[in-house]
């Protein structure tokens, strides 16, 4: 705190900094927001309740959630496993990971979809397997939350590979060394760490996983109330001329995205409880 | 030290095979499965239809604009993160969650938004198109559709990043004299550039495949404004699944090898900068040569 | 624990409650627009059903586009009825196996219950005098259409303005390929889809004309205001038409053929033809098209099928790679 002038920028800089990238924001993301805000109250509050209050935009959005629910589990625990290796381990091929890793980014959504058609679709590779079984996994929801997962996986490990590999491997080491199993080592060390990095994955894992459009038309089958995101419902909805119904689910899952703001909230809550609980405790052993 | 590091440390073998056999079945099964399919057609057909002059086109808009959007937003993405990160101002909270917004919006209602925007009568068209400077329907359309899908990349790559910067080591270098400028190049950039050339790799390799926002604004006019991803629905919209597979593995096959390079690199710079200069010894280094 | 359990069983008693009160359900993949129709048409046709046969029918729809939809079903999802806006995609249905061959018998009227046509929409006033295909392949004139070669909407304009080509004195495909070029220079840009064109057109307000479905102008003047633009009917368009088919496969499998027969029987009976015609869409029963003449005046209309030997094969020549499309572009 004492040398604040040292550790910062001279002020005309951060005030430049910060119009840069302020405007930046503000034409990139600001406007935008406002105009889907815009068209969605177009006719009144009134009109926008009603549009989403519609059962078939309540349906998809109670699925929209659950599969980015469903989702979030297996990104988290892929995440943190490849980023655990690959940024505190060498190993050959190293690069070639995290490529194959990125990958899936660079696949259009439309064919990212069309691949599990390819595998699991009546014409595709375990097709008949899957219809003697009665199975189904495209045009239903399980098809649907693997194109999801398959579109959003990368997010938390790559969030956490650069963050893992900045921080080195100094602390964990001391704290095996100083006995602790891995798993203490983990949830003590490891996981404080990294919780922002974890935070962020999860918040874009999230966010893109409930905004994704084209991998989850293909495979969905659009049938309303039933295999209809809020997305693919967007879409219908503008289709048929209801401005206002698909401005306003966009609204939401605009809102959605917004749950950022809690959470951080929640966690930087959380934290300055903990340290003022561990001050408290550790205060009376200063004063000896 | 590599070996000794790997046998204090537990984990290594469950986290990379847990990862290996996770990426195997999501990853490698569907996309070998669909480069199979697509051999299906031979090599002289696939590289036929990816030479096309056609595709070459939509390659170059796609390749090119996506570039000049990762680029975009490796700059402005950097400020931002910094921003958010060391500067307080009022709204900061909400601004810093704004962040996610293009992940969140359906790509289509950004697509649709941005052709409002920026078209003639639009909030922002009705400015810039008197300067003779046209965004939609062009293939400046384009960039700026991909600078807002791929946005999110490179602030929250960086965030956590200098969130982690120990404010004791810039410290240091300002105490032994080094100017705020001569600690940002030699002490913060080297610490964040692995990260910034993460996002702007990931930035890119999304902006490739992105179709949704895209189409509403670009004009989608053959051989000026055409995108990839738009030649393979044009393909599905003939039922020739096959023909958008292999547009879809040549697409592949390039941002593969790009991203590799882009890989490579931030590997490297990442050693290079930790093997050969911690950071108080940076941090003397950079006060020493002032 | 046991209130767990209790939610639970009661959630499964719901779910097997839902499923009793329907003796059979079927599924309708339709064309993305076609809510509307069938939004009023299938409480319609419950009722009628019910009525019947005393059954409960459960009707679930799915929209999307044409082409993506019937690639769906082919692809496994399981819809009994399809109801399209394009011939070519039910004939895709038909090469794999999934709907009779004959198809186009197997209903009246080549299998579409009701019709459209491709109409101008232009500014109030009409400024640039627009009254024919001519005129918008003139200079200075700007057409507002979706991608003719990705899109249903844009193919069918792209084919009427051929046809017209076409039967003007001294026509032939190398006229009318010379008169598309021209045409298509005026386009500033290719709609990702037909509601994107209108919003480019009447929003964005881009263009001078703007060319789409006779149903959809309703539509235009139910969001944007009726004395914003008019509607002006070339000398000749494309009757475009809604064919609609039994996914054999499926009614078969599922055990539904009688409902699903049934279901698209009635879009003929006067009921269902009423019902078209309140959306804006041309009945076929001559008395109703009488009815509603002032919302379907007398226009001189063709068929794909008179002019271009069918839909497949237009499709084929026009709009596959390396077609008519792509040549008036220069490309292979």
């Amino acid at each position: 705190m004492k040398s604040n002038r040292s550790t910062q920028e001279p002020r005309w800089v951060r005030y430049s900094l910060m119009a840069v990238g302020l405007g930046f924001l503000f034409f990139f993301l600001g406007l935008p927001l406002v105009a889907v805000f815009v068209e969605a109250l177009a006719q009144g509050v009134p009109a926008y309740v009603e549009a989403l209050s519609e059962p078939e935009t309540r349906s998809a959005i109670v699925l929209t959630i659950g599969i980015a629910l469903a989702v979030l589990p297996f990104n988290i625990v892929f995440g943190v496993a490849a980023a655990w290796a690959i940024a505190k381990f060498d190993f050959k091929g190293k690069s070639l990971l995290i490529t194959l890793i990125d990958l899936p980014f660079a696949v259009s959504p439309v064919v990212a979809g069309l691949i599990f058609i390819l595998l699991f679709g009546a014409q595709g590779t375990f097709g008949p397997w899957l219809a003697d079984h009665e199975l189904k996994i495209v045009f239903a929801v399980p098809g649907m939350i693997l194109a999801t997962m398959f579109i959003t996986f990368p997010f938390i490990a790559r969030e956490l590979i650069p963050l893992m590999q900045s921080q080195g491997k100094e602390e964990e080491e001391a704290a095996v060394s100083l006995g602790a199993s891995g798993w203490q080592m983990f949830w003590r060390v490891t996981l404080p760490n990294i919780k922002w990095g974890l935070l962020y994955g999860v918040i874009l894992s999230n966010a893109r996983a409930m905004g994704e459009f084209g991998a989850v038309s293909v495979v969905s089958g659009h049938i309303r109330g039933e295999t209809n995101t809020l997305p693919l419902h967007v879409e219908i909805l503008y289709n048929e001329y209801n401005a206002i119904g698909a401005f306003a689910a966009a609204s939401i899952l605009a809102l959605l995205a917004l749950v950022t703001l809690v959470a951080k909230t929640i966690v930087e809550w959380r934290m300055k409880k903990e340290t003022e609980m561990l001050n408290t405790v550790l205060a009376p052993e200063k004063t000896q | 030290m590599v070996s000794k590091s790997q046998r204090v440390l537990p984990g290594f073998g469950l986290a990379l095979g847990y990862t290996l056999v996770y990426l195997s079945l999501l990853i490698l099964l569907p996309l070998g499965g669909m480069i199979l399919r697509t051999a299906e057609l031979g090599f002289g057909q696939v590289m036929d239809i990816a030479l096309s002059e056609r595709s070459l086109a939509a390659f170059r808009v796609t390749f090119g604009a996506s570039l000049l959007a990762a680029m975009i937003n490796a700059f402005f993405g950097l400020i931002v993160a910094w921003v958010l990160v060391r500067y307080p101002f009022p709204g900061k909270r909400f601004v810093d969650a704004l962040v996610d917004l293009p992940f969140a919006l359906p790509t289509a209602v950004a697509g649709i938004t941005l052709a409002t925007l920026y078209a003639g009568n639009g909030w922002l068209g009705r400015y810039i198109e008197p300067l003779g400077f046209k965004v939609a329907y062009t293939p400046w359309g384009i960039v700026v559709a991909l600078t807002f899908i791929t946005l999110p990349f490179v602030v929250r790559t960086l965030q956590p990043v200098i969130e982690d910067i120990e404010i004791e080591v810039e410290e240091a270098a300002a105490s032994l004299g080094a100017s705020r400028w001569l600690t940002f190049r030699r002490i913060i950039f080297p610490a964040i550039s692995p990260a910034l050339l993460t996002g702007f790799a990931l930035a890119f390799a999304r902006a490739v495949g992105e179709y949704g926002s895209v189409i509403f604004i670009a004009g989608n006019l053959p051989l000026i404004s055409e995108i990839t991803p738009l030649l393979i629905i044009s393909k599905l919209e003939q039922y020739d699944v096959l023909g958008a597979t292999s547009l879809a593995v040549v697409m592949l096959a390039l941002s593969f090898v790009l991203l590799l390079c882009v890989n490579v690199l931030q590997w490297w710079t990442a050693n290079r900068h930790k093997n050969t200069e911690p950071l108080e010894v940076a941090a003397g280094r950079a006060g020493g040569a002032q | 624990m046991s209130r767990l359990s209790r939610s639970l069983s009661a959630l499964m008693l719901s779910l097997v409650a839902g499923a009793a009160l329907a003796d059979a359900t079927l599924l309708n993949a339709s064309y993305d627009v076609a809510r509307d129709v069938y939004k009023d048409y299938n409480p319609m046709f419950q009722k009628y059903w019910k009525q019947k046969t005393g059954e409960n029918l459960e009707l679930k729809q799915s929209h999307g586009g044409s082409t993506k939809q019937v690639r769906a079903v082919a692809d496994g999802l399981e819809a009994d009825v399809v109801t399209m806006n394009q011939a070519n995609d039910i004939e895709f249905l038909a090469d794999k196996g999934l709907v009779a061959k004959d198809w186009t018998k197997k209903f009246p009227n080549n299998a579409s219950p009701y019709t459209s046509a491709m109409v101008f929409i232009v500014r109030k006033g009409n400024p640039k005098a627009i009254k024919d295909w001519p005129d918008i392949a003139g200079p200075g004139v700007q057409m507002i259409i979706p991608h003719p070669k990705n899109t249903g909407n844009g193919r069918n304009t792209y084919l009427s303005a051929w046809a017209w080509a076409l039967k003007q004195p001294g026509g032939s495909d190398k006229t009318a390929q010379e008169f598309l070029g021209k045409l298509l220079k005026n386009a500033p840009l290719f709609a990702a889809g037909g509601r994107d064109a209108t919003t480019t057109f009447m929003q964005r307000k881009m263009g001078d004309v703007l060319i789409t479905f006779e149903s959809e102008a309703e539509m235009i003047a139910k969001e944007f205001g009726k004395g914003e633009f008019e509607v002006v009917y070339p000398s000749l368009t494309m009757q475009t038409e809604f064919p609609v088919a039994l996914v054999e496969k499926v009614v078969d499998k599922k055990g539904t053929r009688k409902q699903a027969q049934a279901y698209l029987d009635y879009l003929w009976s006067k009921e269902g033809q009423e019902n078209a015609a309140q959306n804006y869409l041309r009945p076929r029963d001559p008395e109703l098209l009488k009815k509603y003449a002032t919302l379907f005046p007398a226009v001189r209309t063709f068929t794909v099928d008179e002019v271009f030997g069918g839909a497949n094969k237009a499709f084929a020549t026009h709009f596959k790679d390396g077609g008519s499309f792509d040549q008036i572009y220069g490309s292979k």
